[in-house]
């Protein structure tokens, strides 16, 4: 071998550092990273702006809660207990009720879709009310195109007559046991409280595997990579070059959308900044785990966007309990579920922001999170090698 | 290694191959190679489009690792010494590497960096090479906003840092101006002086002339290891040249290259460069001479005649597209002008003040270097973009008013042949017949006498991208002649397409302009400018010469060089009319 060509001292010094982690090289890289970060429109877009846009739509323009349904009461009986029961109905504010003295006004309404549904007092109310053992008669429809509205309206409709019935002594059976009901960590049952925090996860989602995704196929995509690998740098180093100033812009991201959380959205923030930090960081591990995985595979910045879209958006999106509760989706689906990093990380939000540090919880979603990290970086070191082959 | 052959001439070999194979999958990129490469020497690793000098590129660099055989560059194995390697060699890759949203300094900071310099206590080599490329000027400037040339040079400086000993190039010449070549050629002289081991890849055969050794692949193999002169040695008195030919000089070479004896030929100028067949007589081509009543004279043998030959000649003469395409009819002579034509982005005139007439049946060329204007002069003249002032005529359809009609009898290809990857080769011929309006019988009569012309019969369910280079192109050139347009225009149609494939490519648009097709051609390939009638040279966004190929040729004639090459003719025409625009500024 050395009758082939002379090495140097100099080389044989260097080589015998190579294999070794150079912190100067990966600063150069996270150094080239953050520059092209700060100056690419889209990664601030992405990082900064799309975060507050997110968070205001949950906090405005989406709202799990009925307030304010439309719907019509058609009072046919001019008896004076009619009235009273029709005026039952104007004084909720979670209903918003129109009056009507015919029911095929309403009905065409309904149609249309000005209503949501309607109540009909009919014309034979008072008289059966006063009868002893005929129970007065009371007509609800509702629209079932939208079988949730149509439930909550039922169920209301029925609490406003049972609870103007109750407060008729006349025929009521006497109450024997009253039921009073408390809700716990959202006493106002406001579903943007609980929102905001998920919303978070799906912020740090976005940043931890679609952007990371992104830029790493693009270095494959521009020759960028062929050319780094070519230098003596590892691809340890290039990946940790590439994942650090997205783990920064992440975390950053994270403070940003708490802040607006907290000060703008009324959302309380019950446990503590450390804990929060602590969660968000360890998310950012399969996230960006994911991330690096998909563009290690694909090395094209479409099909990673693609795949970044349907394994790490849209599962936590609606497979982390942050629209829809798990505990209401079937077993096949739960199990499913319990893969989606972002599943215990929403939990983990809703437990520091509305009810406190308690670390069993977050002990238990950190090692998870950990774990599936773990597993996502273990696949893309293997997907990644230092060659093209 | 005890395989490796011990002696004076193997300790100075920089990069050694033994029985080197590489495969992908049923693919044999490379096979059984054996070759030594030196230090202090420039190394030229030529071959057509698809040959295998990416793979190998890729494996010296260790980037790919081989199958079988063995590699070592500076004494390291490939393999096994993969980071010393790369330690030991810089590499420029096929693509440009670098990031163009850094600027030139930071990107070289980032390369001095992971080669494990200290950029402060080498601030001498930084100037060093921003003055070796000529970049000091730029060093604030965003990557992605250079010209062409500079992103070569770019990519060079970085490769460079650390001081390789041994410098790998694939394909670094790839659209860039003979201006900016010609700077690269002087860095990597001075670097093989130094002592350095080069390699520089190309598909252009007068780079290979220029290189010091050769290594000539095909298919996978080694066809020829030695210096450039030894091949065009063999080929001694096999070279001629049919003297002024003149405007017949499309017929005659069609003729020429029907010639059983004759193994290539080339347009040049109003001449025509023929190379016989080995052993065969040079009567007939001396009888076709008389009929002809041209000159025909022994002119010394080049690299590129000996390439061709090896690689078992050129193709035919005759194009069958052309033969089967009806004589165009135009109204008059007239089939492209421009006037004053100017397009301005922002405060940057990209085209100035440019005016033209195209003759029906001229082959028409536009050259320049990057940056020049050339791809917006044509793509105004195509209706593709909108001039800023002045106006353009298609056969005789104004493209500010008439954009629609103009764009129906214009035929367009595009560079890097944008075919439909995703559609086969039927349903891309399909396409392109639906969007030019061909409906019905008319349109499937088109679409079948095209792959009867082109011979695509075999793969027209194939995708583009699984295509021989010369089907790929056959295939555009079909697209964009579906609905037989009178003016055709190609823009660097031939740009990294190997030797072979394009002298294919020109047998056809001969032919087409032998029928009255007026051909319109941007190229960095100076040998293809030959080809043309007449050629516009664009510099800084203005006209600065138009003329005959081998007027353009005198005019940079001087008592050091009478007889210069269409390459010398750019470089001269480019610098005396940059000397001429500061002189008036």
């Amino acid at each position: 071998m050395n009758a082939v060509a002379p090495r140097t001292n100099a080389d044989e010094a260097q080589v015998a550092d190579l294999r070794r982690f150079d912190p100067q090289r990966l600063l150069a890289l996270v150094r080239k990273e953050s520059l092209q970060a700060l100056r690419d429109p889209s990664t601030l877009l992405i990082a900064l702006v799309l975060p507050v846009v997110l968070l205001l739509l949950f906090a405005y323009a989406v709202s799990l809660d009925a307030r304010g349904v439309r719907v019509g009461v058609v009072i046919e009986s001019q008896g004076a207990s009619a009235l009273a029961l029709a005026t039952a109905f104007s004084g909720t504010r979670y209903l918003d009720a129109s009056f009507a003295h015919d029911r095929r006004e309403v009905a065409n309404q309904l149609v249309s879709g000005e209503l949501r549904g309607y109540v009909v007092i009919p014309q034979d109310f008072e008289r059966r009310l006063v009868q002893r053992g005929s129970e007065p008669l009371v007509q609800i429809i509702t629209d079932g195109s939208y079988p949730n509205t149509a439930n909550y309206v039922e169920n209301y409709a029925r609490g406003v007559v049972q609870t103007w019935r109750a407060g008729l002594d006349v025929a009521a059976p006497a109450q024997t046991v009253e039921l009073e009901a408390r809700f716990w960590f959202n006493p106002e049952l406001e579903s943007r409280r609980a929102l905001i925090p998920g919303a978070i996860a799906i912020v740090m989602t976005i940043i931890g595997t679609m952007l990371t995704a992104l830029v790493v196929a693009r270095e494959w995509e521009r020759g960028t990579m062929e050319a780094v690998l070519s230098t003596p740098a590892t691809v340890v180093e290039i990946l940790i070059g590439k994942l650090l100033p997205y783990f920064v812009l992440g975390i950053l991201s994270t403070l940003a959308a708490a802040a607006l959380a907290v000060f703008v959205f009324d959302v309380p923030l019950r446990g503590s900044l450390a804990a929060l930090l602590l969660l968000s960081a360890v998310f950012m591990v399969p996230a960006l785990g994911q991330g690096l995985l998909i563009s290690s595979v694909t090395r094209n910045q479409f099909l990673a966007a693609q795949i970044a879209l349907f394994t790490g958006f849209l599962p936590a999106f609606i497979l982390s309990g942050f629209l829809f509760e798990i505990d209401s989706m079937p077993a096949p689906i739960r199990a499913i579920t319990a893969l989606v990093p972002a599943r215990y990380f929403v939990d983990s939000l809703k437990t520091v922001f509305l009810a406190g540090d308690i670390w069993p919880v977050f002990a238990r979603n950190l090692l998870a999170m950990a774990a599936i990290g773990a597993m996502f970086f273990a696949l893309a070191r293997r997907a990644t090698r230092k060659n093209l082959e | 290694m005890g395989s490796a052959p011990q002696g004076a001439e193997a300790s100075t070999a920089a990069v050694v191959i033994e029985d080197l194979g590489k495969h992908f999958g049923d693919v044999q990129a490379l096979r059984n190679l054996n070759a030594r490469i030196h230090y202090g020497r420039l190394t030229g690793l030529v071959g057509p489009d698809g040959a295998g000098k990416t793979t190998l590129m890729r494996i010296l660099t260790g980037l790919l690792v081989p199958n079988a055989g063995r590699v070592a560059v500076a004494g390291y194995d490939v393999v096994r010494d993969n980071d010393a390697v790369h330690v030991a060699s810089g590499y420029m890759p096929q693509r440009f590497g670098l990031y163009e949203d850094l600027s030139v300094m930071e990107n070289m900071r980032l390369y001095a960096r992971l080669r494990g310099m200290d950029v402060e206590h080498n601030v001498g080599l930084f100037a060093e090479l921003l003055d070796f490329t000529r970049l000091g000027p730029f060093t604030q400037r965003l990557a992605g906003k250079l010209s062409g040339g500079m992103k070569q040079k770019l990519g060079l400086a970085c490769a460079l840092m650390a001081r390789p000993r041994v410098l790998l190039l694939d394909e670094p010449a790839v659209g860039v101006d003979p201006v900016s070549r010609q700077d690269l050629w002087r860095m990597v002289q001075a670097l093989t002086d130094e002592g350095m081991a080069v390699v520089w890849s190309t598909a252009y055969l007068d780079e290979a002339e220029r290189c010091e050794s050769v290594l000539l692949l095909n298919q996978g193999q080694l066809l020829f290891d030695g210096p450039p002169q030894e091949l065009a040695a063999q080929l001694e008195g096999r070279s001629f040249r049919l003297e002024d030919v003149g405007a017949e000089r499309r017929a005659v070479l069609t003729q020429v290259l029907d010639l059983p004896s004759v193994s290539d030929g080339v347009i040049q100028g109003a001449g025509v460069r023929v190379v016989l067949r080995e052993g065969a007589d040079v009567e007939p081509l001396q009888a076709l001479a008389d009929r002809t009543k041209v000159r025909l004279g022994a002119v010394p043998a080049r690299f590129e005649d000996a390439f061709i030959d090896l690689l078992g000649g050129g193709p035919g003469g005759t194009s069958a597209l052309a033969e089967r395409m009806p004589p165009v009819e135009l109204g008059s002579d007239v089939a492209v002008s421009c006037r004053n034509l100017t397009r301005r982005f922002g405060d940057f005139t990209a085209t100035d003040n440019v005016s033209f007439e195209v003759q029906k049946g001229e082959v028409f060329g536009l050259l320049g270097p990057n940056g020049a204007g050339k791809s917006t002069t044509f793509k105004m003249l195509c209706g593709l973009l909108r001039p800023t002032a002045g106006e353009a005529h298609v056969v005789g359809h104004d493209l500010r008013r008439a954009t629609g009609e103009a764009k129906s009898r214009l035929g367009y290809m595009a560079q890097k042949f944008s075919l439909y990857g995703l559609l086969s080769v039927r349903q891309n011929l399909e396409f392109s017949a639906g969007v030019y309006g061909l409906e019905g019988g008319a349109r499937r009569e088109r679409i079948e006498e095209m792959i009867a012309t082109f011979d695509l019969g075999e793969w027209l369910s194939a995708t583009p991208a699984s295509l021989p280079l010369g089907h790929k192109q056959r295939l555009a050139l079909a697209c964009s002649l579906m609905h037989r347009p009178p003016v055709l225009f190609l823009d660097e149609p031939t740009s990294g397409v190997d030797p072979i494939t394009r002298r294919e490519f020109w047998t056809h648009i001969n032919g087409l302009a032998r029928k009255g097709v007026t051909i319109m051609v941007t190229t960095h390939f100076m040998d293809e400018a030959e080809y043309c009638d007449r050629v516009a040279m664009l510099s800084r966004a203005r006209l600065i010469a138009l003329d005959t190929p081998d007027a353009l040729k005198r005019s940079a004639a001087s008592p050091e060089r009478p007889d210069p090459t269409m390459e010398d003719a750019f470089i001269h025409l480019v610098e005396s009319g940059e000397r001429g625009m500061e002189a008036a500024a």
